[in-house]
């Protein structure tokens, strides 16, 4: 029997983790993430998950309890946003070190200042080098789908690693859309129990975590973080093609989507929701003829370079849509890290939607036209700019 | 007396604190009270750094660091899980599990203070250890919330114009006791029976529990290093560290000198006051005298 119901992307989040029967939640509210962490109060309230949930005082605290209750052998989940995960940025860099597979939901906003709460996703990008793995749903059943998948990549003996699930901030957490919601008893049996073997803390065997890494010690442990990230590209695919046969839902190869991109010439590159407007564009300009192709981004980190460049074998312009940008540099995070791997092709950079500002179909259909005809190669253009 | 204390040694021997380190008698006299049914969460400070060099560590229970201001949330998620894991699956049986974080004095009072709040005031059950040696010893004696008035440290150096650090002591235990919790407590690594009833008591409460412990520091104090333990008591017969309990809202002194001996008796054993004038100490003396007549010593 199907259950489908019709929620917002933070309430996806919460069934989610829910469904994969997480032991301690730890999490501090913050708009557009607020919702989530509400519905898993209220389910822990009304005994419909029986959890643990911290009612912590900022959002440094909630990771770092995050940290302790994953070092303990729970599983863990949190869920923050824009200001929130960057007063966590100093415990993340420990969460991934200490290879804690914690699952945190993150509801994609722009950075103060000015102070603003509307979408961007400057936060998560902001976090790039922390270790975490950067997971991005382009709507709300991709989010619920990739929570489950998470704790299961997180929890991976190979992996373990912590996973941020990156969904937009109000057009995702606060827009309802039907979301098929699995069985309980399926989830649980398809993410497992978790039984660390490598961070517990108990008495009968004790363990210290968190030790001091001196120079002969610390550099080996980054490489550590590097080669889980490795793993992880294989982990993710391995993972998604499982949960696409349990579930019934696949999204590409788990790394990346791919959407009309065989026979196009020209391929925007972006990921999150901006996805699902590229692609009634793209459906209504190949109504007139005319093919160009999209590829989705939903593993950021680790990055599937290999799964790109072989992606965009036959795309002779590629325009990379970024929601962030690196100050200084005039480019972002996406372009700075895929132009390098595509020499061969002319690669433009468009930063759209800073602080929510709005990114219609007209946009697209501008940034199409502008990479194909006056766009020189490496350039950046600013989408709806006021001048 | 000396009977009384447990024989196991569950903080090794072969850490690599200062000879005459008080942190290291504050961990073995805690985890000797606490015993081995025991979680610790440590702040960055010296006693972690000192204990745990990869690959080695001196401690004989589960351990965890992770950073210098959020002890207590560790131990806010630790006490979390081990309650969840208890209930969901049925590990940690039998004996209770006692969580117990350290942090110094700067991760306690300073930035290591709102997650202390937090978890206090979330009523986890758990132990807080402020070891409190007055001032950021592991950084090289910088001042502290926690450094004694005109006390010289290298952020509150005595100059010409300015006789050290021009503050108060921040009082923790006061500010706790604010918080409700139901067991505060003041201790002495030179009491050691005291402390480590305190400790115990503190284990068996359900519910958050703060002690703070005076630990005498050779190389921020300035004095040689087989005078720890002399001048611990020295803290305490002067007046100037009193030992008392507030447990469930009832303060009690659990120990009183006989005779107060003068705060300058305890001065002159560090170099940290020896740019004290008599007068100086003669206004030190009575601060002393007021806050011993409120407190009852």
């Amino acid at each position: 029997m199907q259950n489908v119901k019709v929620i917002t992307g933070t309430s996806a989040a919460a069934e989610a983790a829910k469904l994969a029967d997480v032991d301690v939640i730890a999490a501090y509210p913050i708009t557009p993430q607020t919702t989530s962490v509400e519905k898993l109060a209220e389910f822990v309230a009304n005994g419909e998950l029986n959890a643990e949930y911290i009612k912590v005082e900022s959002e440094h605290s909630a990771i770092s309890a995050c940290v302790g209750a994953s070092a303990t052998g729970a599983r863990t989940f949190t869920a923050t946003s824009s200001q929130g995960l960057a007063l966590m940025h100093e415990i993340l860099f420990a969460a991934a070190g200490m290879r804690m597979p914690i699952v945190m939901m993150n509801a994609n906003r722009a950075l103060s200042a000015p102070i603003n709460i509307w979408n961007d996703q400057q936060d998560s990008i902001s976090q790039r080098d922390t270790g975490w793995i950067q997971l991005y749903a382009e709507n709300n059943q991709e989010t619920l789908d990739l929570i489950i998948q998470a704790f299961k990549i997180a929890e991976n003996e190979n992996v373990l690693l912590p996973v941020m699930v990156n969904l937009d901030g109000f057009i995702l957490t606060h827009t309802v859309e039907p979301v098929e919601i699995p069985e309980k008893e399926k989830v649980l049996n398809f993410v497992g129990q978790y039984e660390p073997k490598h961070a517990y803390l108990r008495p009968e065997k004790p363990m210290t975590q968190g030790a001091l890494g001196d120079p002969e010690w610390y550099m080996e442990t980054r490489h550590d973080v590097q080669k889980a990230q490795d793993v992880a590209l294989n982990v993710i695919k391995d993972v998604h093609d499982k949960f696409a046969e349990k579930f019934g839902r696949a999204y590409g190869n788990g790394l990346i989507e791919t959407y009309n991109i065989e026979n196009a010439e020209t391929v925007l590159i972006t990921m999150g929701s901006l996805c699902g407007t590229i692609k009634d564009v793209i459906d209504e300009l190949k109504a007139e003829g005319k093919e160009y192709g999209l590829l989705k981004i939903i593993s950021y980190r680790p990055l599937p370079t290999e799964e790109i460049k072989e992606a965009l074998k036959g795309a002779k312009n590629v325009a990379i849509l970024d929601k962030d940008i690196s100050l200084g540099l005039d480019k972002g995070a996406l372009f700075t890290d895929i132009a390098p791997f595509l020499k061969d092709k002319k690669t433009v950079n468009y930063i759209v939607g800073l602080g929510g500002r709005d990114i219609r179909k007209a946009n697209i259909k501008e940034i199409i036209e502008h990479t194909e005809n006056e766009a020189k190669d490496t350039e950046t253009k600013w989408i709806g700019l006021k001048e | 007396m000396a009977r009384q204390f447990p024989r196991e040694e569950l903080f090794a021997p072969g850490h690599r604190g200062c000879a005459g380190c008080g942190a290291a008698i504050v961990a073995r006299l805690t985890l000797k009270a606490a015993g081995k049914n025991t979680i610790v969460a440590n702040a960055t400070g010296c006693l972690e750094v000192m204990t745990t060099p990869y690959p080695e560590t001196a401690w004989r229970v589960p351990w965890m660091h992770v950073a210098f201001e959020n002890a207590a949330a560790v131990a806010s998620g630790i006490e979390a899980a081990v309650k969840s894991l208890k209930r969901k699956r049925g590990l940690y049986e039998g004996e209770k599990v006692n969580v117990i974080a350290f942090g110094g004095d700067g991760g306690t009072a300073d930035i290591g203070f709102q997650a202390l709040s937090g978890a206090m005031e979330r009523g986890h059950d758990m132990v807080y250890i402020m070891y409190d040696n007055e001032a950021y010893m592991n950084t090289g004696v910088q001042r502290s919330g926690s450094t004694p008035y005109m006390a010289s440290t290298t952020t509150s150096p005595a100059g010409s114009v300015i006789r050290g650090e021009n503050r108060p002591k921040k009082n923790m235990p006061m500010i706790m006791a604010a918080h409700g919790i139901p067991y505060v407590a003041t201790a002495s690594i030179s009491y050691p029976e005291d402390f480590m009833n305190k400790v115990k008591k503190a284990c068996e409460i359900d519910g958050p529990a703060f002690i703070q412990i005076l630990q005498p520091c050779t190389t921020g104090w300035g004095y040689p290093a087989a005078k720890t333990v002399e001048l611990g008591r020295l803290a305490v017969k002067a007046g100037i560290w009193p030992l008392y309990e507030i447990e469930n809202g009832e303060y009690r002194v659990t120990y009183k000198p006989s005779k107060r001996i003068s705060i300058e008796e305890y001065l002159k054993t560090q170099k940290r006051y020896r740019h004290l004038t008599e007068e100086d100490v003669e206004e030190m003396q009575k601060l002393i005298n007021h806050k011993c007549q409120e407190m009852g010593i």
